[in-house]
């Protein structure tokens, strides 16, 4: 939807910029405003980095498929990544139904295709497709930024742990005064 | 008395220009003296006094007025704080919509906006209400309560409505100042000229939201925490005995930003944008959720939204 109005106002930088135009990424004009840890979609969604544990990623640093081969059997981790609590629809779900078994640093699809860690909104979406197309207008989820200019996202999992993904309660900030607890100040003008 | 009318300087009946300024001057130190000894103030400069409404000033008015309250403020919270005077921006409506099955009442939102808006802290006045409701009964004013504070929010069985100012397109609130001191911008924020406002409280009165809030006491705000980015029509410091409310974070959304309660959310909400790009947010969120209005029936006509985002 936002394309029209992009390719107009690219048309009109470059009349503007002549050839100096052509020497800026594509990004560049959908998300000047970003974090230098901040990665740009394909799509000129401008997206943080995944919330990874301390010192978990890269996985490749374990799972080497060398000295730890994977175990393709359904059980229940004992040894390691015992703090994850799978609770995210049906009991059935498994851990290589979302990682990738023969590239640990990446996710992949119910096809089988590869999806980076930075692009694991497209794995939420093969189940959660409202959602996604609720988030990438906007709808769904947090927007910093601009109203009018450069919008920074968050990815799915910024908010909700993939593993369990309810939003997890939070305490409360105080509550306002009751009306009879308050006293004015005195002095000042007026 | 009746020769030293105090409408007499704020224009009209100027005497002739070849008397003009020592008796301008002298109607001007008799107008102010008066205002002291009838209000019993002492602090009130005659400038202050004699200013007259914000929409009534010329441009160069407007820099001496801003120019006096940056330096009062210098003065008393000892730092600079920019008062800016930044105009609507030409083709923007704001619109505002905010998700109800999202929300968890968490008042991220009420205290990030105390912090964006120099409200005095003690007491705290807060422009955004969060009402715990109960699921049972849906929006149901009977059934809510703005003190809720359980260990961890959301509780079961209720769902949170956080009410402000709603910038209504018929706001009854301007319609009954009798000073003028409160109007519609034509992006639609409702504003008040702090120096304007008679501190009658009629607007209060007249909002069906509560979203008008007025200073009792003198506002206490400490200086390590004025947020020195202002607006005149919007989080100034405000002197005692005015109404203040919730302007959309005027300073923030004039010059491209979304609002601080926006910006706070942890769970997104908060829906800001210009109702007039059908691009926008704020569209999508019309066009394609359920959206309601708070006490539609009163014909206030918000440019606040709820909406269902599920």
């Amino acid at each position: 939807m936002r394309l029209p109005t992009l390719s107009t106002l690219a048309a009109g930088l470059l009349v503007l910029l002549g050839p100096a135009a052509f020497a800026d990424p594509p990004a560049a004009r959908t998300a000047p405003a970003a974090q230098a840890q901040d990665t740009a979609m394909p799509e000129g969604i401008q997206v943080p980095k995944p919330p990874f544990s301390d010192g978990i990623f890269p996985c490749t640093s374990c799972h080497d498929g060398k000295s730890m081969k994977p175990n393709f059997k359904h059980r229940e981790l004992k040894d390691m990544h015992t703090d994850i609590v799978l609770n995210h629809g049906p009991a059935s779900r498994w851990c290589l139904d979302c990682h990738d078994a023969n590239n640990r640093d990446s996710l992949h699809l119910a096809s089988g295709e590869k999806v980076a860690f930075t692009s694991s909104y497209l794995l939420c979406g093969q189940c959660h497709g409202d959602k996604l197309r609720d988030w990438r207008v906007g709808v769904h989820g947090k927007r910093t930024g601009s109203w009018n200019g450069p919008k920074q996202y968050l990815l799915c999992v910024n908010c909700h742990n993939p593993h369990t993904p309810r939003f997890q309660a939070l305490k409360p900030l105080p509550p306002p005064a009751h009306p009879e607890q308050i006293q004015a100040r005195k002095g000042g003008v007026r | 008395m009746t020769d030293h009318k105090p409408e007499c300087p704020l224009g009209g009946c100027e005497p002739s220009a070849s008397v003009g300024g020592s008796r301008r001057e002298f109607l001007g130190a008799a107008t102010a003296a008066m205002a002291t000894a009838l209000t019993g103030c002492g602090t009130l400069s005659k400038e202050e006094f004699l200013q007259r409404n914000f929409k009534e000033l010329s441009k160069d008015e407007v820099l001496s007025v801003i120019d006096r309250l940056e330096k009062e403020y210098k003065a008393k919270y000892g730092k600079e704080v920019k008062v800016a005077n930044t105009p609507p921006i030409p083709g923007v409506i704001f619109g505002y919509a905010l998700d109800l099955s999202r929300c968890i009442g968490c008042r991220r939102c009420v205290h990030a906006c105390v912090k964006e808006n120099n409200q005095s802290r003690d007491p705290e006045v807060q422009w955004i209400r969060v009402l715990q409701m109960d699921k049972e009964e849906g929006v149901n004013l009977q059934h809510a309560d703005q003190y809720y504070n359980p260990e961890e929010v959301p509780q079961e069985g209720h769902f949170y409505m956080p009410v402000q100012c709603q910038q209504c397109k018929k706001p009854p609130c301007t319609k009954v100042c009798p000073v003028g001191a409160t109007w519609r911008d034509k992006d639609g924020i409702v504003v008040v000229d702090y120096n304007w406002c008679i501190g009658c409280r009629y607007c209060m009165a007249a909002c069906p939201y509560g979203a008008r809030h007025f200073n009792w006491g003198e506002p206490h705000l400490p200086a390590d925490e004025v947020n020195p980015k202002t607006h005149y029509l919007g989080n100034r410091p405000r002197p005692k005995g005015v109404v203040e409310k919730c302007t959309f974070c005027i300073q923030r959304t004039r010059n491209g930003q979304y609002p601080a309660c926006v910006e706070i959310c942890p769970t997104g909400s908060r829906k800001f944008g210009n109702l007039l790009d059908k691009d926008s947010e704020i569209r999508y969120v019309l066009e394609n959720k359920r959206v309601f209005k708070f006490k539609e029936d009163l014909n206030t006509q918000p440019n606040f939204f709820y909406f269902y985002g599920v």
